[in-house]
């Protein structure tokens, strides 16, 4: 037992702010220099020219910007990085819901469809791009094979620039939905049984219960849902390194892709630096709802 | 250490009969070396090497390779037997992916402040080596070799050399190198009444035979349209149009041509081949599809690299012949492929040390058995007269068109910022190619964009 | 009985859908485990092999990939766990100034991941050193902003009544943390470490930048390497079981363990 030494209040809260502080310090370093620093180092080089060869950063302005608002390029790989996100997110979601209540039921089946709806999520992108490459090569490939058995044309479907995303978006729900279908899952269960019961003595059937209870109670868990799902699909780039570069005709070129291209193959990283700083805005986009939502409780207690 | 000298050891075997290495260092004279079994040879020689690697310099050597593990065996090989042979240096290689991926690599490495000693990687590059100081000119040790220095630059196929130069000074030294080739299969050939040993010759007749050979299974053509490789067949066609021999960019690397009116003839030849004849499968195929495509008997003719034919004559279960590339206005193919360079920066002891290195790795004999054993094409006149490819040759008669057509190649497109280059003209090519423009609107836009791009050096 | 009928079908149709969900994984074994055919088919036509997964064992140092990897998921986790343990304990249990700071900078994190700032966070590599260092592929997650508000999360229902008695009994700060709150926090941890690890296995742009040499690959560099090589041909054999080396381990774990990996994953989205 060692002796308690009393404080004042005051020496107290001073010890405390100290332990506290060093608590904290190791992790917020890391945190201040790898997520903080970089932030700021993005918004300050993209006002630079700064590329490969060049001893230091020279100040350019707003020159990154123009140069990429004035670039057909820039606006159409906006443009697929949205769609690809709409096209994931929205099928990715709702097959999820869908998932989550196929295997809320009570049957000895759930346990097989549990797994199987799941395990993509624990596969590296980059695994499930290289098999699904193949499954999507031209002709030869999985997918245009069983499109001959079944009497079709082969579409080769990497190759067309209206296909490139949709494809790319088929084998991401694939991936995701066993994932989202976990979050509604939890969300599902965490719904009274109370409330569903006394519905159904009501007398309404489970349609109406879904659409009438368990949905509208699930809006924070859809809120959340979107925001992880937007921000994966912004940050996920790997199937497009694997599987076709941003080919054809930049059709799958995402920002993240032409960040990484920018800087790592063409070495412009004042350029890079300007696209990853449009990234961070809409990343804060993205996540602006969940923050508003905090104050307005969209939760049905 | 050991490990890799077993592996490259196991590879030997395994991949070729290349039993005495190159540079004959089976037969060094150091004394641990003269084990009788290989075995023994190997272990005494990596303890050897293990030994002396304390004092001894150690270089990075980056090097990518395109044609699958194998090679990267091979060319661990290659290391080891010049490590046998120099106690004193010990080469680490270091397999960097293919040709984009180590162009990155080595550039990050340099970023990093970690660079390579010496490295491989495209010929293309050596532009942009020069300019960003990468690359050191390699000049002064040529000189410093005298007469035979001069004699081992002599000895370099012209039509590998010619794209080692920047401003008249050497940056790089020939080392894998590949230049593309048509394959067809004789088979199909016969089958519609074409004659096996007459390969088309010209535009005219690729379209007159594809037409032939094309039916509801079989696609008479086969061109590999997707990034990286849509620019390398398409300097062919651009040099096959072109009357007075111009390539996609002036030769000092500062100047597109991308949108002469030979070049939109070419590009909307390849529409054409698609659309028009349709005796091209349309949209993009991939380069790595291709073979086993034309290996399927689904294309009856591919453009492809000679890096190839060792995995097309191994699986093909019908004749192939091999052909020049059909000309137009001349007969013209592409080369391409990597080159050996030498970091910016590093210490003299380094540089004489690296400079050692390329010279064992690019040694007739080393350069002779690399070429056989990936399907590259020999860099050196020297290497032709050795028992080796003269072997070779008479087994399989179809590596000889790679060698013969070296005469009529020209360097792929070459420019400073190649990558970003590359990228701009491989994207318009895919645009046309998929519709979003015509030949003419794309190469323009290409050319807008490459002007952009090279406006500094202007 | 009607209701009955109406179960069975959905019952068989979601069997269905599972079965359609496991077909890329029933080809990616086939392939891995059969000779390579021109035409790809469902189910492998052609005989057993193991040369696929032999030929590519030894062509690509995949021993060392394993080991890199497993090196950084495990120093990378343990790092994690000192350091979010600290963070998480200070903000959930006691006072001080410019806490609101930190929760900023947690906040910033979780919006923004790490994963899109390849740009800046080379450059700080490179000033710093460690370009192609196996410390310079972890060091950005050594500070882990999920990590700190999950176990804040589940610190904060542990009752301050009980570090206070601990407190009283003369523990220090670390006793206090060692003692009661992990243990009572075991649920969040195994949830974070599911998370951790199944990131950093998987993760691959950063590891790809990072990393030149083969002593510093992960296992996905090494697959990448596979897929993109160039002139290689019928090589989906090669990749399936190359891809196959890869997901086993966590393909495993899960099947094993998958209630917890399932919740985990859950418990990983923060919730407010």
């Amino acid at each position: 037992m060692r002796t308690m030494k009393t404080y004042t209040k005051e020496q107290r809260a001073r010890r405390q702010n100290v332990t506290a502080w060093l608590l904290v310090a190791p992790a917020l370093t890391f945190m201040l220099v790898f997520t903080v620093y970089p932030i700021f180092r993005s918004i300050y080089l993209s006002l630079t020219n700064y590329k490969l060869g060049m001893q230091a950063p020279e100040f350019a302005g707003l020159a990154n910007y123009t140069k990429l608002m004035g670039s057909k390029l820039f606006w159409k790989v906006m443009g697929n990085t949205l769609y690809f996100a709409l096209i994931t997110i929205v099928p990715s979601m709702i097959g999820g819901l869908f998932l989550a209540v196929l295997v809320n039921r009570k049957s000895r089946a759930t346990g097989f469809i549990r797994t199987s709806f799941f395990y993509p999520a624990v596969m590296p992108m980059i695994a499930i791009a290289s098999i699904w490459m193949f499954i999507y090569m031209a002709k030869n490939g999985l997918f245009d094979q069983m499109l001959i058995s079944l009497g079709f044309e082969p579409m080769n479907v990497l190759s067309n620039k209206k296909t490139v995303l949709p494809a790319m978006a088929v084998m991401y729900v694939w991936k995701e939905a066993g994932y989202l279908m976990v979050f509604f899952l939890s969300g599902i269960q965490g719904i009274s049984e109370d409330v569903m019961e006394a519905a159904r003595i009501d007398g309404a059937n489970a349609w109406t219960v879904f659409r009438k209870i368990t949905l509208p109670l699930l809006a924070p868990t859809f809120l959340f849902v979107s925001t992880i799902a937007l921000t994966n699909s912004f940050k996920l780039v790997d199937h497009v390194v694997i599987m076709t570069e941003g080919a054809p005709s930049n059709a799958s070129t995402l920002l993240l892709y032409y960040i990484y291209q920018q800087g790592f193959t063409n070495f412009n990283y004042g350029l890079s630096s300007a696209l990853t700083t449009i990234m961070l805005v809409l990343l804060m986009i993205v996540a602006l709802p969940r923050f508003l939502s905090q104050d307005k409780k969209i939760h049905y207690n | 250490m050991k490990k890799k000298v077993a592996l490259a050891l196991a590879s030997t075997m395994m991949v070729s009969a290349a039993v005495s290495g190159c540079g004959n260092s089976g037969r060094a004279v150091a004394p641990e070396t003269k084990a009788p079994e290989n075995q023994a040879e190997t272990t005494a020689a990596s303890a050897a090497t293990e030994a002396a690697s304390k004092d001894a310099l150690h270089l990075t050597f980056y090097y990518p390779v395109n044609v699958g593990g194998d090679a990267a065996k091979l060319m661990e090989k290659i290391c080891a037997d010049f490590n046998k042979e120099n106690p004193d240096i010990v080469v680490e290689p270091v397999y960097t992916g293919n040709y984009d991926d180590t162009v990155t690599k080595i550039q990050t490495a340099m970023q990093g402040g970690t660079p390579p000693d010496v490295f491989v990687s495209l010929a293309t590059q050596r532009f942009t080596m020069a300019s960003t100081g990468m690359a050191m000119p390699l000049d002064d040790l040529i000189a410093a070799d005298g007469d035979e220095g001069k004699a081992y630059i002599d000895d370099f196929l012209d039509g590998f050399m010619e794209d080692s130069y920047v401003d008249g000074k050497i940056y790089s030294i020939p080392f894998q190198r590949s230049t593309e080739i048509l394959y067809y299969n004789k088979d199909a050939f016969k089958e519609v009444g074409l004659d096996p040993e007459k390969a088309p010759e010209s535009w005219d007749e690729l379209v007159e035979y594809g037409q032939k050979l094309t039916n509801d299974n079989r696609y008479g053509v086969g061109i590999a349209l997707n990034s990286g490789s849509a620019q390398w067949t398409f300097t062919g066609f651009c040099l096959q149009n072109s009357a007075n021999g111009e390539n996609l960019a002036t030769e000092d690397g500062k100047t597109a041509l991308f949108n002469t009116p030979e070049n939109v003839e070419a590009l909307q030849f390849w529409l054409d081949l698609q659309n028009k004849y349709k005796i091209m499968a349309p949209g993009i195929v991939q380069w790595t599809d291709l073979p086993t495509q034309f290996l399927a008997g689904e294309v009856a003719m591919i453009y492809h690299t000679t890096g190839n034919l060792a995995n097309i004559s191994k699986n093909a279960d019908f004749e192939f012949g091999t052909a020049f590339l059909p000309g137009n206005k001349r007969m013209a193919a592409p080369t391409g492929g990597g080159n050996f360079y030498i970091s910016n920066g590093i210490s003299e002891d380094r540089v004489q040390a690296a400079w050692k290195f390329i010279k064992f790795a690019t040694s007739t004999e080393c350069a002779a058995q690399w070429a056989l054993d990936t399907g590259y094409v020999a860099t050196r006149e020297s290497c032709f007269e050795t028992d080796l490819l003269k072997k070779y040759y008479e087994d399989l008669p179809q590596a000889k068109t790679a060698y013969e057509q070296i005469a009529v190649s020209k360097p792929e497109l070459t420019t400073y910022n190649a990558a970003e280059m590359w990228r701009i003209l491989n994207d318009n090519i895919q645009a046309a190619v998929v519709g979003d423009a015509t030949a003419e609107e794309a190469l323009a836009n290409a050319q807008e964009e490459a002007d952009a791009v090279l406006e500094e050096y202007q | 009985m009607n209701k009955k009928i109406l179960n069975t079908g959905i019952t068989v149709f979601s069997i269905l859908l599972g079965l359609l969900w496991l077909i890329p994984l029933v080809w990616l074994i086939g392939t891995a485990f059969s000779v390579p055919s021109f035409h790809m088919t469902l189910f492998p036509t052609t005989a057993f092999t193991l040369d696929n997964i032999y030929y590519v064992w030894n062509a690509v140092p995949f021993g060392t990939y394993y080991i890199n990897t497993l090196t950084l998921v495990i120093v990378t986790f343990v790092v994690q766990f000192v350091t979010s343990t600290m963070a998480a304990y200070a903000l959930a249990v006691m006072d001080f100034k410019g806490a609101t700071l930190v929760f900023a900078v947690i906040f910033m994190q979780i919006i923004i991941p790490n994963d899109v700032l390849i740009t800046p966070n080379f450059m700080t590599l490179a000033d710093l050193k460690l370009v192609d260092t196996k410390l310079g592929i972890m060091l950005p997650f050594f500070g882990s902003a999920m990590a700190i508000f999950l176990l804040r999360q589940h610190f904060k229902t542990i009752p301050k009544a009980l570090a206070e008695a601990a407190r009283i009994d003369g523990a220090t700060t670390w006793q206090t943390i060692w003692k009661v709150y992990m243990p009572l926090a075991k649920p969040a941890y195994l949830s974070f470490a599911v998370i951790s690890v199944s990131y950093h296995w998987n993760n691959y742009l950063w590891p790809l930048i990072v990393t030149n040499s083969p002593e510093n690959r992960t296992l996905t560099v090494g697959l990448a390497i596979f897929a993109k090589s160039k002139e290689a041909n019928m090589q989906w054999a090669n990749v399936c079981a190359a891809a196959f080396i890869i997901i086993l381990p966590l393909l495993l774990a899960f099947f094993v363990a998958q209630k917890q990996f399932m919740s985990s994953f859950v418990s990983a989205g923060v919730k407010e």
